[in-house]
């Protein structure tokens, strides 16, 4: 009696199990049109994978670009941007991709996953970021290559990491960093919790968290400018959506947005 | 079916009641199936005919002995802690004890950059102990072989806990009531009667803590950084692999998972099975 009332209770949890697995699948796959229609015809989510860096403007144009067009609702992914590329390699279901580098664009694109050729939005440049104050008196590169100091670099693979290294390169300074991180939040947030003296990252991002840290520029910086390009993705799940997202990016909306966080006109 | 007499038959499997019940049986294919598939996965797409270059890749090496070393450091330490932890939280009654138990066990929950974060905030330069360490002695540990150590035993500590605890609880106290009756005090007690009765339960568990402690990634990041030679163990470089390089990713999955699969597989049974 018990172990067929235990089989029957089993049976019916591996149908939940099951039952919720596929409810699962049926709200990821379709990206729900909203009631009520929109002016624009455009309608649904629109998923974008942005490059860390563009997390805060991104945020502030995703709620513009909804306001402007009711009824279409856009998430995003932010990581690094060779984290992103990679997913949308392996077939993550997204409309557009905005990389911090067009290194990482042209693996998507060269993987024949872009749709028509990207376009440069905006240029970033490197900055010293420095706990608030600059305690140490930080006014250039050199001053990053005294014994004691601390400081965090991106990794290589990652475009802050690239620039960076570039700009080392420009400037002939040779640098040993405690930490090389996978992306740029990872180096800042080193910075505001006072782990490391420096870290050189975008000045967009040192503009992010103004209450911590102070952004130092240094000339080198010009000779590693980081071009961002943003495209539509061949297998948009929302093609409409992708594009209205990316015109609206590079619109005078879009770019003031950009232009107010520090990032400039390509 | 009928065992001869005097011979018993201990190492036959027991069936009792006949077939196993489908619907116990479908599920436990299901999910085993899921634990086993994304390993096939990883051997499928593994590179195997440029393998032996991307062995040789120095990182590749510096980082697999980096996370060795750590790994075993972490287990030592987790056994010289917990171990006395587990002792105490299975042989004496004391007020709050459920709470203590509680807390052990919270890194087992805990998102480990969670931990690391906490991890930070208590060693880190401007932490609450970091920052009397730094000025006192001017160690910091941030970025340090030693912090991937800490914030592996961090991690790893409450399996080894869990698993010795169990243990202890599960073996037979008249040995130690005997041992006491017998003139001995409790510490001889525990070194030569409760050690030698739960040593396969502390063997299992410093094989799980250290296998834990090889495959940490968020707590090591966030507080022990990034940097080759010094804190970037495989899951680390693995991590980053991915951002160029999907076939070096992989094969570097696949040396943590032969290395992981060989010392659980060669361990297990033998520690495990056996009181």
């Amino acid at each position: 009696m018990g172990a067929r009332r235990f089989r029957s209770a089993l049976a019916a949890l591996a149908a939940l199990v099951v039952l919720g697995l596929s409810g699962c699948g049926d709200s990821a796959d379709t990206a729900s049109p909203q009631p009520g229609g929109s002016g624009s015809g455009v309608t649904g989510t629109v998923t974008v994978f942005a490059a860390a860096s563009l997390t805060e403007s991104f945020t502030t144009i995703g709620k513009d670009f909804e306001a402007a067009n009711p009824g279409v609702k856009v998430t995003f992914s932010f990581g690094g941007s060779s984290a992103l590329a990679t997913q949308i390699n392996q077939g993550a279901p997204a409309d557009v991709f905005a990389s911090a580098a067009p290194a990482n664009m042209k693996t998507v694109t060269d993987a024949g996953n872009g749709d028509g050729s990207p376009s440069t939005f905006v240029k970033n440049q490197l900055v010293i970021a420095v706990p608030k104050g600059n305690p140490d008196g930080v006014t250039g590169l050199t001053d990053l290559t005294r014994p004691d100091a601390k400081v965090a670099l991106c990794a290589e693979q990652v475009p802050c990491g690239a620039a960076a290294k570039k700009a080392l390169t420009a400037a002939g300074v040779k640098l040993t960093p405690v930490t090389l991180e996978q992306d740029v939040k990872g180096a800042l947030s080193k910075v505001k919790l006072g782990e490391v003296d420096a870290a050189l990252v975008y000045r967009t991002d040192a503009r992010t968290s103004t209450a911590d840290v102070d952004g130092i520029e240094f000339p080198e910086s010009a000779g590693a400018i980081n071009d961002y390009p943003i495209t539509v993705l061949k297998s948009a799940p929302n093609k409409a959506g992708a594009a209205a997202f990316v015109a609206y990016v590079l619109s005078d909306t879009g770019r003031s947005v950009l232009t107010r966080a520090g990032f400039q006109a390509p | 079916m009928t065992a001869r007499p005097g011979r018993a038959t201990p190492s036959r499997p027991r069936r009792r009641g006949g077939r196993i019940p489908v619907a116990l049986l479908v599920p436990a294919a299901i999910g085993l199936l899921y634990l086993v598939l994304p390993l096939v996965g990883l051997l499928v797409r593994t590179p195997w005919s440029t393998l032996p270059q991307r062995l040789a890749e120095p990182g590749v090496l510096t980082a697999l002995r980096l996370s060795l070393q750590t790994a075993t450091l972490a287990t030592v330490l987790c056994l010289a802690f917990g171990v006395p932890l587990a002792w105490l939280l299975a042989r004496i009654e004391f007020p709050g004890r459920r709470v203590v138990r509680a807390l052990v066990t919270v890194p087992l929950v805990l998102p480990p950059v969670v931990g690391g974060v906490a991890l930070l905030l208590v060693f880190g330069r401007r932490g609450l102990l970091g920052g009397w360490l730094d000025s006192t002695f001017g160690i910091t540990l941030p970025f340090t072989t030693t912090g991937v150590v800490l914030a592996e035993a961090f991690v790893a500590m409450p399996f080894l806990i869990i698993a010795v605890e169990g243990a202890l609880r599960g073996a037979d106290t008249r040995y130690e009531e005997a041992a006491a009756t017998l003139g001995a005090g409790r510490w001889t007690t525990f070194t030569h009667v409760t050690l030698p009765l739960v040593a396969p339960g502390i063997a299992a568990g410093a094989v799980l803590c250290w296998a834990r402690a090889l495959g940490e990634f968020g707590a090591t990041i966030t507080f022990a950084g990034n940097f080759p030679g010094r804190t970037q163990t495989m899951p680390l470089a693995v991590y980053l692999a991915l951002e160029t390089d999907l076939e070096s990713a992989i094969v570097l999955s696949l040396i943590l998972l032969t290395v992981s699969v060989a010392i659980l597989a060669s361990l297990r049974d033998r520690w495990i099975t056996s009181p």
